[in-house]
């Protein structure tokens, strides 16, 4: 029954595609209403499908995709595809489907009038198909097959307005970068295949438990996977394509670039969890916090709303991978749902003023909005609030999980990972700062364009309800009734922590020492420690308890970290108690590197896409000139060389048997010469012949 | 009629072309008609082939074999194998389609043409059919000439250059494959007995033959393939014959001629010489990668559309020698699929160049841009094919290269996987340079005012490009439809090759 539902919600987008690409130009509104009903029922049923699955439900079907039976050498090869339905994609559901249809029924006035608005309903239906195809996955290669679907829809959404180059140039970007990111996960997921033959979640787990895929090459799948999780989720080193995708339609940056595509590699390292090795755990939060770290310092200096709001999403984003990195597992995924909802609030309302400015982005020419757009206002406060991690909202409790976590996994492996905690709440401030220096250039002080300013209004209500439905979802009490503790809300007991399946010896210190206590203590004969519900407690308790002391001490710091930045905000923006230029032109190379976004660009323009062009002119000479060159050298050689031999055969045999010819006629032309039939003439040579003859024997 | 079936397929388009020659010049409509009824009659006998196919058994089926040459007892010898059925499904499949898309591009020496083409149909037919080599040999050869015209007659500006190049090329490589074939033959004489060049009595045998001697044959035999297929560094006839060609032409070259060349690798070298195989997997398995990152580097580099086009072939084509050199079922599986998505893919985007160079009459990808705003449903469907050669998942390309790349991670005839990993850079690129391409000629403003009045396709083409796209998803949704008639015969292929290993090794 639950299957049956899910694959409703998983076709009917693709359903919506399939009616407005080819119908849309007939249906009335081009069929909008369509596209926006369909998912709203997809909401209903994603609802549905998460109240009737409990915490540990496994609903699972398969289908056999392509079989080979029995291959030599190798065993049987049986790819499935199939649906899994449990905790986590059941909590997926309902956020793809929440912040879809918040963007479908947000676009029918944004997007009003475009010239291609059916198919920009039907592209959002089909990112939506491939998106709930990741979610409901029980394995890697469907996972891998909807990814690239993904990607395909974000490229066709970025460059919707293809006229234009930066959409063209970043909806191409967006594309290659991700496939970049691909070739590890695709590589990765080749790995686990050769090693445990299945691509199935849970089959790959069993196999890894029994000890099938241990030691470098485990540690190598598991970093391989998590790059897919780089491209997607836009983490460093490949998180460039995130801020140029913003060239897409406003409302498509909400529902993909916010919420929920880039949440795949989050929701992929979360599904994968079990088998990350401590090393690639390692790697992973490293990522993470730098990611957080360096898009935090660039989000700082942005112009443009929604490059603002772009850098944000990959910091965050930056938070959960280094949350799911540091073993906070429950707190990376409850960061991805609370995100998203206060995320794509942004996102709208950054489109509602973008919106209301007549397509002004950049906030150094806005200012005094509040006044005219009250509730863009006041649910972009909201969500901002939610941010920066004000208390009573998710955020609060979804990034102060976090924070605790990074500050346990420190404490427990110690030495040089107390940088994590260290950065992470720098970023934590940072987002306060630089989220408020956002509201208040946008929407406080003066109108700096008053032109502009005096035509604004507030949006129309398709436009205002998503922004109050996913403001009001910031607050905490959606997750936990306990304002200031997550860990006894539904949402913890929901997603608790999962039992890692790698080896002893790659687990973390702390990992390891509870598990092998337990088994050498209770039952040493027992192999299947992971299926020993106590030792999974135990196990638990290890980080759970580090968290659980790390918790206050956590929340005081996020508190004060996000109250300086909310402080120096209204210090520089509000009260103007100092000048942000001022400022700026002190720390002018830091203020530099910021706002160019540390030259990732320009170096991959420079150095990689440069030395890639230069290289392939090179293999174009090669190709040119030495392969085929020695093809058409044969030739060459072989022509001279036959018309060598024609030469000679010409001049030297030929011309023997000319020579010997010319001889003959030349002979000949002289006896012709001789031979001329009048009797006088032989009579004179008779004559002549004699004197010779007489002369000649004379002598002798 | 069902028992040679293999016959009418080969006869039928040679036979029914000799009447061209006798219409009226200048009945251009009446030639074109009879030509494509000829091309769907013999699609419908191949599917009624294909429903006839046996697929659980791995032997030859539908064989047909009669003295040929008796005193060298050398035969007419057919027979299919689930690997020569995808071919002749997609060789029959891709003819009409190619006739119909190009309807109105040739127009001079109409006859000549249709009467080349069909001839051409019924030798690529007997090539993927033949089990006596020497009648193989003959087809191989007989390919060439309706080749050559078709090229040197129709072809562009540098078509003498291109066809003589191509022609020679190739000659070079099936000379010494005559005579690889003769001393083999030779050399089973006192092993079978007799002098006979039957395919599967030389096999039985040539396992056996000292391995130095096989090398030999081996390297005479895959030369000739090598050319073909093309692989590096024998490729550079391939870009001059595929942009000097007719579009019918360069769909025809890369859909189904190329194949021919992976086709004999697979039947003929590892049929005949498992082991040398190999021993020569690795070198192999490294021009294939070679292959696939040369040739996408170059198709980045490319200017000409068509020439980008062709340079992406090499690519892919490098993919299917990986295959070959993984030798696992997978691998083969993923390579015999990939024959065909390449030939349905790559034929695709040879006839988009097709129809927009009959448009606009240049190739140069500086010329465009902004098309898609002007042709919107060649842009749709442009995009799909494109897609389909990138590899995306739910299109067939995907299906392939996703059987290669973890049917060769794993090889135990390679030892590494470090020739995969490097294969799997192919994916990148590719979407590299079709996106890249898409982008400069598709996308963004329209510059050019001379594409502004650029006629989006017509219901003909439109038809003629659906059966295409409908395998492509179909492949790519659902590969075992296909997968599942060639599986017994690739199994067979490989289990010679394991068993070749186990006995042969122990005899040394």
């Amino acid at each position: 029954m639950l299957i049956s539902i899910s694959l409703l919600i998983l076709f009917l987008p693709l359903l919506s595609f399939l009616i407005l690409i080819f119908f849309g130009k007939k249906l009335p509104r081009q069929g909008d209403w369509l596209g926006t009903a369909i998912l709203i029922i997809c909401l209903g049923l994603a609802f549905y499908v998460l109240l009737n699955t409990g915490a540990s439900d496994k609903f699972n079907a398969i289908y056999n995709w392509i079989d080979l039976k029995d291959a030599p050498g190798f065993g049987p090869v049986k790819i499935n595809l199939g649906i899994l339905i449990d905790n986590l994609s059941a909590i997926m559901l309902v956020v793809v489907c929440l912040i879809s249809a918040a963007a479908h029924l947000f676009s029918t006035k944004y997007m009003e009038g475009d010239a291609k608005y059916n198919r920009y309903y039907a592209y959002l239906g089909i990112f939506t198909f491939s998106m709930l195809g990741i979610v409901l996955t029980d394995n890697l290669l469907m996972m891998y097959i909807f990814w690239e679907l993904v990607g395909l829809t974000s490229y066709l959404l970025i460059g919707f307005w293809y006229e234009n180059p930066g959409p063209q140039y970043a909806s191409k970007k967006a594309f290659i970068v991700n496939r970049i990111g691909d070739v590890g996960f695709f590589t990765g997921i080749m790995i686990v295949y050769v090693f445990t033959k299945s691509f199935t979640f849970s089959e790959i787990f069993a196999a890894i438990e029994a000890g099938q895929l241990t030691g470098g090459w485990l540690t190598a799948a598991g970093i391989l996977i998590f790059c897919g999780a780089i491209g997607k989720s836009a983490q460093f080193p490949l998180h460039v394509w995130l801020p140029d995708a913003m060239e897409g339609p406003t409302p498509v940056s909400a529902l993909i670039h916010a919420a929920t595509m880039v949440a795949a590699g989050v929701y992929l390292v979360t599904r994968t969890f079990p088998m990350m090795s401590a090393s690639a755990l390692t790697f992973i939060a490293y990522i993470g916090l730098i990611t957080a770290f360096i898009s935090a310092t660039i989000a700082i200096t942005q112009n443009d709303i929604k490059k603002v709001l772009a850098y944000s999403t990959v910091s965050q984003l930056g938070f959960m991978i280094m949350a799911l990195g540091v073993g906070a597992y429950t707190a990376g995924f409850f960061h991805l749902v609370t995100h998203a909802a206060f995320k794509a609030c942004l996102f709208l309302g950054a489109g509602s003023v973008i919106y209301g400015m007549h397509h002004e982005q950049d906030i150094r020419n806005m200012g005094g909005l509040k006044k005219k757009m009250r509730i863009t206002y006041l649910t972009f406060l909201m969500a901002t609030m939610a941010l920066s991690g004000v208390p009573l909202t998710s955020g609060f409790l979804s990034k102060d999980s976090i924070l605790a976590g990074t500050m346990a996994f420190a404490g427990l492996t110690g030495g040089f990972n107390y940088i994590i905690p260290i950065l992470a709440f720098l970023s934590a401030g940072m987002t306060a700062f630089y989220m408020f220096r956002l509201v208040f250039l946008t929407f406080h002080g003066e109108p700096k364009n008053k032109e502009k300013f005096d035509h604004v209004k507030e949006s129309p209500l398709p436009m205002t309800i998503p922004l109050i439905v996913l403001s009001v979802l910031s607050f905490f009490v959606f997750f936990s009734y306990n304002p200031i503790d997550a860990n006894i809300g539904w949402f913890a007991k929901y997603v608790p922590a999962v039992q890692t399946v790698v080896p002893e010896a790659q687990r973390f210190d702390f990992q390891k020492g509870t598990t092998e206590h337990i088994v050498n203590a209770e039952s040493p004969a027992s192999e299947t420690h992971g299926e020993n519900p106590a030792a999974v407690e135990e196990n638990h308790s290890a980080f759970t308890e580090a968290v659980h002391h790390a918790h206050y001490p956590a929340m005081g710091l996020s508190l004060f970290v996000a109250g300086m930045g909310i402080l120096l905000a209204f210090a520089f923006y509000k009260w103007k108690k100092f000048s942000a230029d001022a400022v700026a032109e002190k720390i002018k190379p830091l203020y530099t590197f910021s706002l160019n976004k540390w030259y990732f660009d320009e170096f991959y323009e420079g150095v990689i896409v440069k030395g890639l062009l230069m290289l392939t002119q090179a293999f174009r000479w090669f190709d040119n000139k030495v392969v085929d060159g020695v093809v058409n050298g044969a030739a060459y050689v072989t022509e001279r060389s036959s018309s060598g031999t024609g030469k000679f055969d010409n001049s030297f045999v030929d011309g023997l048997v000319n020579l010997i010819g010319s001889v003959v006629m030349f002979f000949g032309l002289i006896f012709r010469k001789i031979q001329t039939g009048r009797i006088q003439t032989y009579l004179a040579y008779v004559l002549f012949g004699i004197i010779l003859f007489y002369f000649i024997f004379r002598t002798m | 009629m069902i028992n040679n079936i293999l016959s009418f397929l080969i006869f039928l388009p040679i036979i029914l072309s000799i009447p061209i020659l006798f219409f009226k010049a200048g009945k251009d409509k009446l030639i074109k008609t009879y030509t494509i009824a000829v091309t769907i009659v013999v699609f419908i006998l191949s599917i009624i082939l294909y429903f006839g196919f046996d697929a659980s058994k791995s032997d030859f089926q539908f064989v047909e074999k009669v003295q040929w040459v008796t005193d060298f007892n050398i035969f007419y010898f057919l027979g299919v194998d689930g690997i020569s059925l995808l071919l002749i499904l997609l060789t029959t499949l891709i003819f009409p389609v190619t006739i119909l898309a190009v309807w109105n591009s040739i127009t001079t020496r109409t006859k000549e043409f249709y009467f080349l083409l069909l001839i051409l149909e019924g030798s690529l037919i007997g090539v993927f059919l033949s089990l006596d080599l020497i009648l193989f040999y003959v087809f191989w050869e007989l390919i060439l000439i309706p080749m050559y015209f078709i090229i040197g007659i129709w072809g562009g500006k540098n078509k003498y250059y291109a066809t003589v190049k191509f022609f020679l090329y190739t000659m070079f490589g099936s000379l010494l494959m005559l005579v690889a074939i003769i001393w083999l033959a030779n050399y089973a004489t006192p092993m079978i007995g007799k002098f006979t060049t039957d395919y599967t009595e030389l096999r039985k045998v040539s396992i056996f033959m000292p391995l130095n001697i096989q090398m030999w044959m081996f390297i005479f035999f895959g030369l000739s393939f090598a050319i073909k297929v093309p692989m590096f560094p024998f490729h550079t006839w391939l870009p001059d014959a595929h942009t000097e060609a007719p579009t019918a032409g360069s769909v025809i070259l890369a859909a189904v001629l190329l194949k021919m060349g992976t086709y004999g690798l697979l039947r003929f070298s590892i049929g005949l010489f498992p082991l040398t195989f190999v021993r020569f997997a690795v070198p192999i398995a490294i021009l294939g990668v070679i292959g696939i990152i040369y040739g996408a580097l170059l198709c980045i580099a490319q200017k000409d559309m068509k020439k980008l086009v062709a340079y992406s072939s090499v690519s892919h084509m490098g993919f299917i020698v990986l295959a070959l050199a993984g030798m696992t079922v997978e691998s083969v599986q993923g390579g015999l699929i990939q024959m065909v998505n390449h030939g349905l893919s790559t034929g695709a985007l040879f006839l988009f160049v097709g129809f927009i160079y009959d448009r606009r009459h240049t190739r140069e990808i500086a010329d465009y841009g902004g098309l898609t705003k002007i042709i919107p449903i060649f842009a749709s469907l442009f995009l799909v094919v494109c897609l389909s050669s990138i590899g995306l998942p739910g299109l067939n390309g995907f299906v392939g290269e996703f059987m290669i790349l973890a049917g060769s991670f794993a090889s135990p005839n390679l030892h590494n996987n470090i020739y995969t990993i490097l294969g799997t850079i192919g994916i990148v690129l590719s979407a590299v340079y079709l996106l890249w391409m898409y982008q400069r000629v598709m996308l963004g403003p329209v510059e050019n005012e001379a594409n502004r009045n650029v006629p989006d396709l017509n219901k003909r083409e439109i038809i003629s490009i659906i059966p295409i796209l409908l395998f492509i998803v179909w492949i790519g949704v659902y590969p075992n439809t296909f997968l599942s008639k060639s599986e017994a015969s690739v199994k067979r292929v490989i289990e010679n090759v394991e068993a070749a290993k186990k006995n042969i090794l122990n005899i040394y």
